[in-house]
């Protein structure tokens, strides 16, 4: 229980709060890399996912994608990118992007993919335009599973960068890579103490945010506790999109 | 290129290295969720606290997971396999018990009520029925867990633990690319390699699955998407 109360002191020491090495600095850096990451990989892979959704075109190439990223080495990239283009952000930047937009891509069609057929052709009955059926039928019932596919990235973004701090990138990793160099145990746990909080953090408010966003006539309808969920209500609830990150 | 073929029997040991530290945490895995998803399924009011605590821990970056473990367990140092497959295990977990949740909740009740109406054992209908129907599900749940598995275990390499992720280590610290390359492309071909055996396996195992397009067909494509 020493280490505890080790890193606990670790934190509290005015030294290890100040300046540009402080815990709220890089705190505030590592939140901010991850935000702009995904911002970016959202502004790229959002249009195409809802594409794939609406259309049920490039679909198998996007499980694929999905599938494969799985299986690439975060750290490998990260170490090859930096090795390419040299120690500081761009190499880690590009590898949280690449790293990103198989789950938001994968969480904006499955959203668009989980709409039942009949609410879109019913929607197309009543005369609404393609545009129309993007924005007020797929779009609000897929928001949850778009969510999932958001917060899945973010989280897999805020791993890298405590990785990409081998590299030069900053962020929380940064103590427990000084840490590991100096053999100070006490200040890597301090620092993936404050890596597990800011995860957590960040997974609450996102599951919080994914059962909001629910559309209320949806959220009605919802069976309560039955055995068998239909495809239906079951996609509008899963969080499995998350599944398969880090 | 000239870097790989000086140095294959260190590349070879390390990928078998790689290879044993990525087997056990699956199978552990498997094993520890299948009480906990069955728990799960079965007490109404736990579902909920263990899912959301197995997001939770699946949430928890693996850099800082494997540097917290040993201070908080406190019974290995840092630097060991050990650390590797703890950690390796628990995503594991964190992974499965959601599948293994899902897959028996799948199975239908009108089947259980036959099993056990035809005179299975509370035990007997669980590894006769409810285990087998829940098969395709788990199989899917154990293929993610398997890729992220071998795919986890280079972060260990950070560390100076055994296996594939030392390549990177080195290949950054020495600039040799073909390293790292390397290491990448093992990494990428194992997690296939079993992810292509575990698909076999569930085909010698379960037969009858994956040839109906069923109703459920959507819900596994979500767990392997």
């Amino acid at each position: 229980m020493n280490v505890f109360l080790d890193s606990l002191a670790w934190l509290a020491d005015p030294v290890h709060l100040a300046g540009p090495n402080g815990v709220p600095a890089r705190l505030g850096e590592h939140v901010l890399y991850s935000l702009a990451a995904v911002a970016i990989a959202a502004v790229v892979a959002i249009p195409v996912g809802f594409l794939i959704g609406h259309t049920g075109r490039g679909r198998t190439v996007a499980v694929a994608l999905t599938g494969g990223v799985r299986a690439l080495p975060t750290v490998g990239l990260v170490f090859l990118l930096a090795l390419v283009l040299g120690i500081g952000i761009t190499a880690p930047m590009i590898a949280f992007v690449v790293l990103a937009i198989p789950s938001i891509l994968a969480g904006a069609y499955s959203g668009f993919e989980a709409v039942d057929r009949a609410t879109i052709d019913a929607a197309r009955a009543v005369g609404m335009t393609e545009w129309q059926i993007v924005t007020r039928v797929e779009l609000p019932l897929g928001l949850p599973l778009l969510i999932g596919g958001l917060r899945s990235a973010l989280l897999q973004v805020v791993a890298t960068t405590t990785i990409a701090a081998t590299v030069g990138a900053g962020g929380l990793g940064i103590y427990i890579f000084t840490g590991l160099r100096s053999n100070d145990y006490t200040q890597m746990f301090a620092g993936s103490l404050v890596v597990i909080a800011l995860a957590v953090v960040l997974e609450v408010l996102f599951s919080v945010l994914q059962r909001l966003v629910v559309p209320a006539g949806v959220a009605a309808g919802r069976p309560l506790d039955t055995r068998v969920t239909t495809s239906r209500s079951a996609a509008a609830k899963a969080t499995s999109l998350q599944e398969g990150t880090q | 290129m000239t870097w790989i073929w000086s140095n294959t029997d260190y590349i070879w040991d390390k990928t078998l290295v790689h290879l044993g530290l990525s087997v056990p945490p699956v199978l552990l895995a498997f094993v520890i969720s299948l009480p906990i998803g069955w728990l799960a399924n079965r007490v109404a009011w736990l579902r909920g606290v263990l899912l959301t605590a197995s997001g939770l821990i699946y949430a928890i970056p693996s850099f800082a997971l494997l540097v917290a473990l040993p201070g908080i367990i406190g019974l290995y140092p840092l630097r060991s396999s050990t650390n590797l497959i703890v950690g390796l295990t628990l995503y594991g977990v964190a992974l499965m018990v959601r599948s293994t949740a899902d897959g028996l909740r799948a199975v239908e009740a009108d089947v259980l009520q036959s099993a056990s109406a035809v005179g299975y054992s509370p035990w007997q209908r669980f590894w006769r029925v409810e285990l087998p129907l829940a098969g395709p599900v788990l199989l899917a749940g154990l293929r993610v867990v398997v890729v992220s598995t071998v795919s986890l275990a280079t972060v260990g390499g950070i560390l100076g633990i055994n296996g594939l992720g030392l390549l990177f280590n080195d290949g950054l610290q020495r600039s040799i690319l073909a390293e790292i390359g390397t290491g990448i492309v093992l990494t990428i071909v194992m997690a296939l390699v079993l992810d292509g055996l575990l698909v076999l396996l569930g085909r010698v195992l379960m037969p009858w699955a994956g040839r109906e397009p069923g109703p459920r067909s959507r819900r596994q494509e979500a767990v392997t998407a």
